[in-house]
C-alpha cells in the first residue's frame, strides 16, 4: 500500500460509550485504522467484540433505544465526520457511504414496492425526474442480479426471498455509487448458496464499481476471499491486523488463532480440494 | 432403507407431511416420503436450505409435528399410530434440543427447577436422588453444580447451551434431535458445543439427528448425511461418500458453496463463474431417469443405491440459470 496518497478513510482513536437505561458502556476503546479508496477490509470478532459498533460509529448510526458517545476521528476524504452538522452527515450517509445489514426483512418497508424505495433514495440524492429514477431503479435491480427487473421494480418485499431482498438492500445501497459500502455481516441469514451468490455480487460491484469495502463478519472463512486486509476484533480493541493472506498463514494473536482454529473446515486440514 | 447390521435406535420410512393449504396458498408436502435409519451411538447430519423441510422432519419424528403417513419406529416401536398416553412416555427416549438458547429455558426458573423438571414428569429418578443427578447432568455438560440457585439470564449463550443439553439428558435418553444446536452461538463457543455433544455420545451411547445448514459443521459431527430438498432426500450415505464423492447436483452445489478458510482458494473460487444452478423439484421421471431406468414401469422408487449405504435421488433436474 502506497503511503503517499491518504486514505478515503482514515480513523484514529475511534471511541464509542453507549448508554442504554442510564447504564454506561464502554464498546469501542480508541482504535485506528485505514481504508485506501478501492480496498476491502475484514473487521472480525465475535458477538460483543465493538465490530458493528465501529462500522455504525464511521456513518454516526447508534442501535435503537441507546445513545452514543463517539470519540477520536473518522477522516473521510479529507472530512472530519464526527465535527460534521447532522445535515451534512445525511448527505454523506447512503450517497458517499452507503450500508447493508444483516437482516434483509427488517430493513425494507413491507408496505412500499422495492421499486419506490429505491427510488426514494435515488431522488433524494440526485436531481433525477420520477421517470428517470424508475428507470435507474431497473437498471439497478438488473445490476445486482433479480432477473425480469422491469416487471419485479412494482413487486412488495414479501414478494422476494431471503438473498432477493439482500440483493435489493444491496441496490439500494450502491444506488448513489458510494465510494465506500460498509457490509455488516451481509450473508449471515442466508443459506450457504445463496451466500455464495451475494459474495460474488459484492466482488462483482467492487470491481465494477471501484468502491471499498468494509466487510464485518464473525466468520474467517466469508471474509477469506473478499478482502485485502483484515482486523480482528476483541473487546472494543484491534488484537491483530494485516494483510489476510498473513493472518491466516501466520497469526500473531492467540485470540485469532482461536479463531481460526474453530472455523469448521469442509476438508480436513491438509486435505485435496 | 440401508441395511445396518444392528437393529436401528430409529427407523424412519416413506415419511410425510403435508400442511393443509391455507386461504391463499395451496396444500403444501413439507415432507415428502423420506426414509432413513439411525444406529446406536450413531449421527446423522440432516442438511438442507431453509424451507427444505429437516425442522419438519424433526418434529415428525418427535411426534411434534402430525404425520400425512409413513413410519416412525423408535427403538422398535411405531409412534405415529400410537395411543397420546404412550408418545408421552416414549418422551424419555427421545429428546430435543433447540437452536436458540436464548428462549428455551423458562427465564423464571432457577437452573435447578428445569433440570428437576423432566426428572418429575417421568419420575424416573426417586426423589431422594434428585439433587444429585442433577449435580451429576451439571457435571456432564461440563458446569458448575453450584449453579443450581441461578437463572438462565446469569449465563452466556453457551452456557445456556449446555444447560439445555443437560435437560435434554436428563431423562437418560436414547435419541436426541438437535436442531441447528449451535447457529446462534459464536465460532468458537461453537466449536466446545459439538465437542461436548460429542463426548456425550461417546460417553452414553446417544444417537443423534442432528439439523444443520453448515455442512462444514455437519462434516466434524456427523457419521451419515441425508441431504433434503425441497421436502424429499436427494443424497444419503457416510460423510465420507457424501461430502468426498458427492454425486446428486444439488449435494454438489450446496458443497461448492461453502465458503474456504484459505484465502488463496476462496478467492479464486470466487473469481470463477458463478455455477448458480436452480433446482426444479421433479414430478415422478417419465420414462427412462438420468440412470436409464423408467419408474413408471419398473414401479421402484426413484431411488438408486451406488455404493454399500450411498444413495441418490434421480429426481429434480438443475436448470441453469
Amino acid at each position: 500500500m502506497a503511503e503517499a496518497a491518504s486514505p478515503l478513510l482514515q480513523v484514529r482513536g475511534l471511541s464509542a460509550q453507549f448508554t442504554t437505561a442510564g447504564r454506561v458502556s464502554q464498546v469501542v476503546n480508541g482504535i485506528s485504522f485505514d481504508v485506501a479508496a478501492g480496498e476491502a477490509v475484514g473487521f472480525v470478532g465475535e458477538s460483543g467484540s465493538g465490530k458493528s459498533v465501529t462500522a455504525r460509529a464511521v456513518m454516526r448510526l447508534a442501535p435503537e433505544g441507546s445513545s452514543v458517545a463517539l470519540g477520536g476521528s473518522v477522516l473521510y476524504d479529507g472530512q472530519e465526520l464526527l465535527q460534521l452538522p447532522e445535515a451534512a452527515m445525511r448527505d454523506i450517509r447512503g450517497r458517499r457511504i452507503a450500508m447493508v445489514f444483516q437482516d434483509p426483512m427488517s430493513s425494507l418497508n413491507p408496505v412500499m414496492t422495492v421499486g419506490a424505495q429505491i427510488d426514494d433514495i435515488v431522488r433524494r440524492h440526485t436531481g433525477l425526474s420520477r421517470q428517470q429514477a424508475r428507470q435507474r431503479s431497473i437498471e439497478l435491480l438488473d445490476l445486482v442480479g433479480i432477473r425480469d427487473a422491469a416487471r419485479r421494480v412494482d413487486d412488495h418485499p414479501h414478494q422476494f426471498s431471503g438473498g432477493m431482498r439482500q440483493r435489493v438492500l444491496i441496490a439500494i445501497a450502491v444506488s448513489c455509487e458510494p465510494q465506500l459500502l460498509i457490509a455488516d455481516e451481509p450473508t449471515t441469514a442466508l443459506d450457504v448458496t445463496v451466500q455464495a451468490q451475494i459474495l460474488r455480487l459484492l466482488m462483482r460491484l467492487r470491481q465494477d464499481l471501484g468502491m471499498a469495502l468494509m466487510l464485518i463478519s464473525h466468520d474467517f472463512g466469508v471474509i477469506a476471499g473478499m478482502v485485502e486486509r483484515v482486523h480482528v476484533m476483541l473487546e472494543g480493541d484491534i488484537v491483530e491486523d494485516g494483510p489476510i493472506d498473513e493472518i491466516f498463514a501466520r497469526p500473531q494473536h492467540a485470540y485469532t488463532r482461536a479463531l481460526l482454529d474453530a472455523v469448521p473446515r469442509l476438508v480436513p486440514v491438509g486435505g485435496a480440494a | 432403507m440401508s441395511t445396518p447390521s444392528v437393529t436401528p435406535v430409529l427407523q424412519v420410512r416413506d415419511l410425510s407431511v403435508v400442511f393443509p393449504p391455507r386461504r391463499s396458498a395451496p396444500a403444501m408436502r413439507a415432507v415428502d416420503g423420506v426414509s432413513f435409519d439411525i444406529a446406536p451411538g450413531e449421527t446423522l447430519g440432516l442438511v438442507g436450505e431453509s424451507g427444505s423441510g429437516k425442522t419438519t422432519t424433526g418434529r415428525a419424528i418427535l411426534q411434534l409435528q402430525r404425520s400425512s403417513g409413513g413410519s416412525v419406529q423408535l427403538l422398535g416401536r411405531e409412534l405415529t399410530t400410537m395411543a397420546r398416553g404412550d408418545v408421552r412416555r416414549m418422551r424419555r427416549h427421545m429428546q430435543f434440543v433447540l437452536q436458540n438458547p436464548y428462549s428455551s429455558l423458562n427465564p423464571r426458573m432457577t437452573v435447578g427447577r428445569i433440570l428437576t423438571e423432566p426428572l418429575q414428569v417421568h419420575a424416573s429418578v426417586p426423589k431422594a436422588e434428585m439433587a444429585e443427578r442433577v449435580a451429576q447432568l451439571l457435571r456432564f455438560v461440563g458446569m458448575d453444580p453450584d449453579v443450581v440457585q441461578r437463572y438462565p439470564h446469569a449465563f452466556s449463550g453457551g452456557q445456556r447451551q449446555r444447560i439445555v443439553i443437560a435437560r435434554a439428558l436428563a431423562v437418560n435418553p436414547d435419541f436426541v434431535v438437535c436442531d441447528e444446536p449451535v447457529s446462534a452461538l459464536d465460532v468458537r463457543t461453537q466449536a466446545q458445543i459439538v465437542a461436548l455433544l460429542r463426548d456425550l455420545q461417546q460417553q452414553l451411547g446417544l444417537s443423534y439427528l442432528f439439523i444443520a445448514h453448515d455442512l462444514a459443521m455437519v462434516r466434524h459431527v456427523a457419521h451419515r448425511v441425508a441431504v433434503m430438498f425441497s421436502g424429499q432426500l436427494v443424497e444419503l450415505g457416510n460423510t465420507v461418500q457424501v461430502f468426498d464423492d458427492p454425486r446428486h447436483p444439488y449435494t454438489q452445489a450446496l458443497l461448492d458453496a461453502v465458503p474456504i478458510p484459505d484465502p488463496a482458494r476462496q478467492r479464486a473460487k470466487l473469481a470463477a463463474p458463478a455455477p448458480e444452478l436452480e433446482f426444479q423439484r421433479g414430478a415422478a421421471p417419465v420414462g427412462p431417469c438420468c440412470f436409464g431406468e423408467d419408474h413408471a414401469h419398473t414401479g421402484t422408487p426413484p431411488w438408486h443405491w451406488l455404493a454399500v449405504g450411498h444413495g441418490v435421488s434421480c429426481r429434480f433436474q438443475a436448470l441453469a440459470a
